[in-house]
């Protein structure tokens, strides 16, 4: 057995010294430079947990350009407009660095980089993640707490209470379709099961790894008398697919849609719509529909590492993402912002990308912790069964 | 045969000449630096998925203990299958591959074309590293559900379906038989005219000089290129991620979807626990097929 506690020891003594060095040549300018201590002083970014703590915008600004770079992981280009996101933060902070590392990572990469670079200057500062992975990040006390200045208008249920994490962007459970190539698009789940859809149907990747196509396999439950503590009709849903050869078990990516292989695509609405813009003129018409009859949407989350090497950075990203301007820049990729509501109201919403997205009716509800954990108990159990 | 002393199976047998191997403390100096590298490079790795495989880290509290939950885990249900389905799939396309490559080779090596010999040769040198998401992409393009070949055969009529166990076994076979190509033509240039000859002289049949001369000397070459093929089945990954997903289970499959997903969390130390039993699996083969290839080895020389 190891020595815990040796272990622990040596990574607290390691954060210390970092945030030691960090709070040296990170304070704000019109800020004591405060003893360099670890234990919560509130005059360090690591320990900041709102923007006044630096004293308003400008001084977490300038904390954040003494620091000058910020780390990022597992943020693709044309992942609900994320290449764009970066480019405005870039330009907007033009002394702050971004240094993006593996676009492609999956969230359980993005927390093994987390435990495994703690106190290294290359380790993630922002996590962007499935919200079963910030669940359970949270509970291993891996991230740090910070209240944007939007902290109050985001749900309570799109939120930690602690404030580790909270929703930034989703989208619903869609059917892509084709249209160049089928005739009549299934606008249901229960559409899906025709005849006339053989050899037709995919999903974005397998349910037990894909953040969507799990989504996917929700939402087919909802349709089926199935509910958020009861995945099982889904899996039965899919199964019944497979079984009359609907069901195509190749992972549906730009190129797949492209060529015709997935002429349907059950996916986020949000990359379905892209995949519209995208090959507009290219002999595809990809149309896009929210079944009606198993309505689900996810968001994934934000978080800030508790470790970060560039703590005033990774707030100031998540205050650019949580303002105005970083809501607008994921709805104009068809992601819905968690902020759309309010800024709906408020009229501050980019309306032209508004009305880009596909129309829903209703607001979304979303599984509780124990209720997700069961789905996934379930589908790891009952998937590979089901399809083979 | 005169080198005997440089080949250390060879003590003692056919060349008739018992010489001692020497053997100092010079040479195992010699041997230092591949062993160094052994250990880092496997030792470490390999110590490190059984220490993740057989102990459990709390989140919250940083304890370690030990525990056989994540071995037992690895073991059952979805897991199981999956370990299953993987032996069943490499164990099958390895001898397809493998009687397939054998019977192309001997066929190149019969030939005295040395042209053909080249072209097979360097083919099977590019196709055997041809695979991945491109080989599962070609494939798709070409025979998937709306593939060419597809199309204009009508094969979906004739009830092919690439995103199948069989699919998948079409796909390995195209760069495991070349690779069978690659590692059986030295051993089948080996096989010596003379041999044939002898046996003929005697009044051996064709049937005869195989079945009583050109398979058993062949054997743990043939052993060996099974045990490659079956490995390299055995740990890919891509390919299948790329064209079957989750419909057949396999083990790579599994251990990515529990280390690198995102949607289950906390499976990392059952995908360990699985790669542990994989290699236990690498290793059993492994076994098989050294002694017999300690055997031999000395005909082909």
């Amino acid at each position: 057995m190891l020595s815990s506690s040796a272990r622990r020891g040596a990574a607290v003594l390691l954060s210390a010294a970092v945030l030691t060095t960090l709070s040296a040549c990170g304070a704000a300018p019109d800020q004591p430079a405060g003893s360099a201590t670890a234990d919560g002083k509130k005059t360090q970014p690591g320990a900041a947990t709102s923007v006044a703590d630096f004293g308003g915008l400008e001084g977490l600004v300038a904390a954040a350009e003494k620091e000058g770079t910020l780390n990022v992981i597992a943020l693709p280009a044309d992942w609900a407009n994320y290449g764009e996101i970066q480019k405005a933060f870039q330009a907007k902070y033009p002394k702050i660095k971004i240094s993006a590392e593996n676009p492609d990572a999956s969230s359980a990469d993005e927390i093994a980089a987390v435990k495994s670079r703690k106190g290294q200057t290359r380790a993630p500062d922002v996590l962007d993640l499935g919200i079963a992975f910030a669940r359970s990040g949270a509970g291993e006390n891996l991230f740090a707490p910070y209240k944007v200045t939007a902290w109050d208008k985001i749900p309570a249920a799109q939120k930690d209470a602690d404030a580790r994490w909270y929703n930034d962007y989703g989208g619903y459970v869609s059917i892509g379709c084709d249209a160049a190539r089928i005739p009549n698009c299934p606008q249901s789940f229960a559409d899906l099961a025709k005849p006339e859809y053989k050899g037709k149907v995919a999903l974005n990747g397998n349910p037990t790894k894909s953040g969507s196509a799990f989504g996917g396999v929700y939402a087919a439950a909802l349709a089926n008398k199935g509910s958020f503590g009861d995945i099982q009709p889904g899996i039965d849903f899919f199964g019944r697919l497979k079984k009359s050869g609907n069901f195509i078990p190749v992972e549906s990516t730009p190129a797949t849609v492209e060529k015709g292989e997935t002429p349907i695509s059950i996916d986020w609405d949000y990359l379905n719509a892209g995949y519209a813009e995208q090959f507009k003129g290219k002999g595809v018409d990809w149309k896009v529909a929210v079944p009606t009859d198993g309505v689900y949407a996810q968001y994934y989350s934000q978080a800030i590492n508790k470790d970060a090497p560039h703590p005033a950075a990774s707030r100031l990203w998540m205050e650019f993402l949580y303002g105005t301007e970083g809501q607008n820049l994921w709805l104009k990729g068809h992601a819905r912002p968690v902020l759309l509501p309010v800024m709906t109201q408020d009229g501050t919403v980019d309306k032209d990308a508004v009305t880009k997205l596909p129309q829903i009716q209703g607001t979304p509800t979303f599984p509780a912790s124990t209720e997700l954990d069961k789905a996934k108990a379930t589908l790891a159990e009952k998937w590979d069964k089901a399809l083979s | 045969m005169s080198a005997s002393s440089t080949t250390p199976l060879s003590k003692g047998t056919a060349g008739g000449t018992t010489r001692r191997r020497r053997r100092g403390p010079r040479t195992w100096l010699a041997a230092l630096p591949l062993l160094a590298f052994t250990g880092l490079c496997f030792g470490i790795p390999l110590g490190a998925i059984a220490f993740g495989a057989v102990t459990r880290t709390d989140p919250v509290s940083g304890a370690t203990r030990l525990t056989g939950e994540h071995l037992a885990r690895s073991l059952q249900g979805p897991y199981l299958g999956s370990l299953v389905g993987s032996v069943q799939l490499s164990a099958l396309t390895a001898l397809v591959g493998g009687v397939l490559g054998v019977l192309v080779a001997q066929a190149v090596v019969t030939s005295r074309s040395q042209a053909l010999r080249g072209a097979t040769l360097t083919a099977s040198g590019v196709l055997a590293n041809f695979g991945g998401v491109p080989l599962a992409f070609a494939f798709i393009a070409t025979v998937g559900i709306s593939g060419v070949v597809t199309q204009l055969a009508d094969l979906t009529g004739l009830g092919w379906n690439l995103y199948s166990f069989t699919g998948l076994t079409v796909v390995y076979l195209y760069f495991l038989t070349p690779l069978m190509v690659l590692v059986i033509v030295p051993a089948l240039d080996g096989l010596r005219p003379q041999w044939r000859e002898a046996a003929q002289n005697n009044g051996a049949g064709g049937w005869q000089f195989w079945r009583y001369v050109g398979l058993p000397v062949l054997a743990p070459s043939l052993l060996g290129g099974f045990v490659l093929l079956f490995g390299t089945a055995f740990a890919a990954h891509a390919t299948a991620a790329a064209l079957v997903g989750g419909s057949v289970p396999l083990v790579t499959l599994k251990i990515a979807d529990a280390l690198s997903g995102n949607v289950l969390t906390g499976q990392e130390n059952v995908a360990l626990a699985l790669g542990l039993d994989m290699i236990v699996i690498a290793g059993l083969v492994m076994a098989v097929y050294l002694p017999l290839q300690r055997r031999s080895a000395r005909w082909l020389r």
